[in-house]
């Protein structure tokens, strides 16, 4: 087995990534990197908390539940709050002047929110690539 | 060398203090290797879209059939891209007769249903589509999907779900090995037993087995869950029991009952299996130590 202890930082408070660099363990702190998800990546949705916006995407597509959307979930990179798009590999930055929740399940929902909004827009970088790239 | 000089404007705080820059001073590398947060913000103002702006609008309620017995899996994929254009929102694919490859790369909302049996790599990289299958599939299966679901009526083969990123993936019978190899996302349920290795490097997302699964279940998985109704034969390295939450049941009682596949039982008996984070030894050298390789 290559390790032999567990080396990343735990998640104690939906703040942590914000108010601090992420660098917890020993083992961060020597190599200068958070180690792991900014996020818990196996946090369930509590579909009480749904927004009415996710609420028509998820009928619209015929679905029961918020389906690919379960995974996505409001990380943290430098300091900001951000989602990750899978279609750009990349951290998209909440703005600033959005007012976070203060509890992670609240945050979830506003990150998918947005990032269906952006996804599905006309100037997300998919539009040019797939004019660029697209095979069929 | 390059490597040993002050590291530019562009390097974070934490790297300026000497405390980060290990691997700057071995004078192994220059460039910073810490992600980048995208300067994309969104807009909360947004227009209210729901689908890929390219993405043909299209209506459950409008029905057609494709019989795809003398047709190839190009020609049957290429008429299920057209009958979308012409506003089509269910499909029924008649006679697919096992061929590989069918329903692939559908990046909208659709009802697909094939009535009979699928050969390799069936409805993969799709980000959308509710599909049906009433019959059995062959190797990798909604391999990279990326959302929609998918519910196949009987067996399935090996690599079932392989490097999925999103969607419901479910068979309702038994699969093969590797089940959700390398999967990054979504949710794998097996009605059945499902193989050696399912698992195998697991990076996120939920695989649900109501039977049995085999040896090495859940292999140097690097996180996401597993829960098992049935016994283990074995675990994989670094896969690890946990306790099963509340939350754990009332999202496993939602979605087996979704696709009617909860037991009578409820699921007080199902096994959580965890990642045990003894194998995350990454640092900051890695990608040199790739470049080096490559």
């Amino acid at each position: 087995m290559a390790g032999s202890s567990y080396k990343g930082s735990e998640i104690r408070s939906v703040d942590q990534f914000i108010a601090g660099d992420g660098l917890d363990s020993e083992r961060e702190k020597e190599i200068g990197q958070h180690i792991g998800y900014r996020y818990d990546v196996n946090l369930l949705p509590d579909y009480d908390r749904l927004t009415p916006f996710l609420a028509k995407y998820i009928d619209l597509m015929g679905w029961d539940d918020l389906n690919w959307l379960e995974d996505v979930h409001m990380g943290y990179e430098e300091g900001h709050a951000a989602v990750f798009d899978r279609n750009i590999n990349g951290w998209v930055r909440i703005p600033d002047d959005i007012k976070l929740p203060d509890n992670q399940q609240d945050r979830d929902m506003i990150a998918r929110e947005l990032l269906i909004k952006f996804q599905m827009s006309q100037r997300h970088p998919m539009v040019e690539l797939r004019r660029a790239y697209r095979k069929f | 060398m390059a490597g040993m000089s002050s590291p530019g404007d562009g390097f974070r705080d934490g790297f300026r203090d000497g405390s980060h820059d290990r691997s700057h001073e071995m004078g192994m590398h220059t460039e910073q290797l810490a992600g980048r947060t995208q300067q994309v913000f969104f807009r909360p103002e947004e227009e209210e879209r729901f689908l890929y702006p390219w993405a043909p609008d299209v209506d459950y309620n409008r029905r057609t059939e494709i019989d795809a017995d003398t047709l190839t899996s190009t020609e049957v994929n290429s008429k299920l891209r057209a009958l979308m254009d012409q506003g089509y929102g269910t499909i029924v694919v008649r006679n697919p007769r096992g061929k590989h490859s069918l329903g692939v790369g559908i990046l909208n909302r659709l009802n697909l249903i094939f009535e009979g049996s699928l050969g390799y790599f069936a409805v993969g990289l799709i980000d959308g589509p509710n599909v049906r299958i009433h019959g059995r599939v062959g190797w990798s299966c909604g391999e990279n999907m990326m959302a929609g679901t998918v519910v196949i009526d009987k067996n399935a083969g090996s690599t079932f779900g392989a490097a999925i990123r999103g969607g419901d993936l479910v068979c309702r019978g038994s699969v093969g090995s590797r089940t959700g190899i390398d999967m990054k996302g979504g949710t794998i349920i097996v009605g059945g037993d499902t193989g050696a290795f399912s698992g195998f490097m697991m990076q996120r997302g939920r695989m649900v087995v109501c039977g049995n699964a085999g040896k090495n279940l859940g292999d140097s998985m690097y996180d996401g869950t597993i829960y098992v109704g049935g016994t283990i034969r074995d675990l994989g390295v670094d896969a690890v029991p946990a306790e099963l939450t509340d939350l754990d049941k009332a999202w496993l009682t939602r979605k087996l009952r979704q696709y009617e596949l909860l037991p009578a039982q409820g699921v007080d008996h199902f096994t959580k299996i965890v990642a045990g984070k003894q194998l995350w030894n990454y640092d900051n050298l890695e990608p040199t130590e790739k470049k080096l390789i490559l």
